[in-house]
């Protein structure tokens, strides 16, 4: 499968005690394990099973997700921001893998 | 209507909604949900199963005791009524997300808020789905 690739929009800056609107996408086929191949035979699950936000270390939004989640699994979720400093976004595979990306935001 | 079930495929079994009651129970303890307080956003009718888009909103001012810990998504006729949990923290400030997700046919989607104190609290909606997003 080609390497799954996260996409992350959060804005450059807020204002001090700002709730912001964050959105998450991670291109992957999530394989529900409920299909069959050309010989009828199931085709194994793999999915994206872990989706965590952390703010400065600190625990923001996370969710667990099973194989109902559509493709390319998209978030969409609030964020309250009191200082400076990185967003963190983790998907965790079946297989092990873990996808990672980074955002920073200023605060005024 | 002539052509009735012969010729339907041998599907996986899908879930009853007494499966997604069990679920419901599992989450929160035992404990009946209230209504109220849940808003569970979905289209009436998803002209395509495999990409169906759901928001969940919960009153909550998320700071104190009054903080939502997290929010189960059912969808009573797939195959595997399990859909996704979200979990909030102080920092989410405000209890309130949106995915999309796949619905196998016309069926309940099912939302259920538990609070840090303990309160559970429901919302449902049926989505009337064209094609279906569990095919193989």
């Amino acid at each position: 499968m080609a390497k799954s690739k996260p996409r992350v929009k959060v804005p450059k800056s807020a204002s001090a005690g700002e709730v912001i609107t964050i959105k998450t996408l991670i291109s992957h086929e999530m394989e529900s394990g409920q299909r069959k191949d050309k010989e009828g035979k199931p085709i194994p699950r793999q999915i994206i099973n872990k989706f965590t936000c952390e703010f400065n270390g600190q625990p923001v939004f996370s969710c667990d997700l099973d194989p109902a989640v559509s493709a390319n699994p998209y978030f969409e979720f609030n964020a309250k921001v009191n200082e400076s400093g990185t967003f963190k976004f983790t998907w965790v595979d079946d297989d092990g893998s873990v996808y990672e990306t980074e955002n920073e935001i200023t605060v005024k | 209507a002539a052509f009735a079930v012969t010729g339907f495929r041998a599907l996986p079994a899908m879930a009853s909604a007494e499966d997604a009651d069990k679920m419901v129970m599992d989450f929160t303890g035992g404990k009946a949900p209230e209504s109220g307080k849940i808003m569970l956003n979905t289209p009436e009718i998803a002209e395509n199963g495999n990409t169906v888009p759901v928001s969940v909103e919960v009153e909550s001012a998320m700071e104190g005791d009054d903080l939502v810990d997290s929010v189960l998504i059912l969808a009573d006729g797939n195959p595997n009524p399990a859909v996704a949990t979200f979990h909030f923290t102080a920092m989410s400030g405000s209890a309130a997300a949106t995915t999309r997700i796949r619905l196998a046919k016309t069926q309940n989607v099912i939302a259920v808020a538990k609070m840090k104190d303990g309160s559970v609290y429901m919302d449902k909606k049926q989505v009337k789905v064209t094609i279906g997003g569990c095919g193989g």
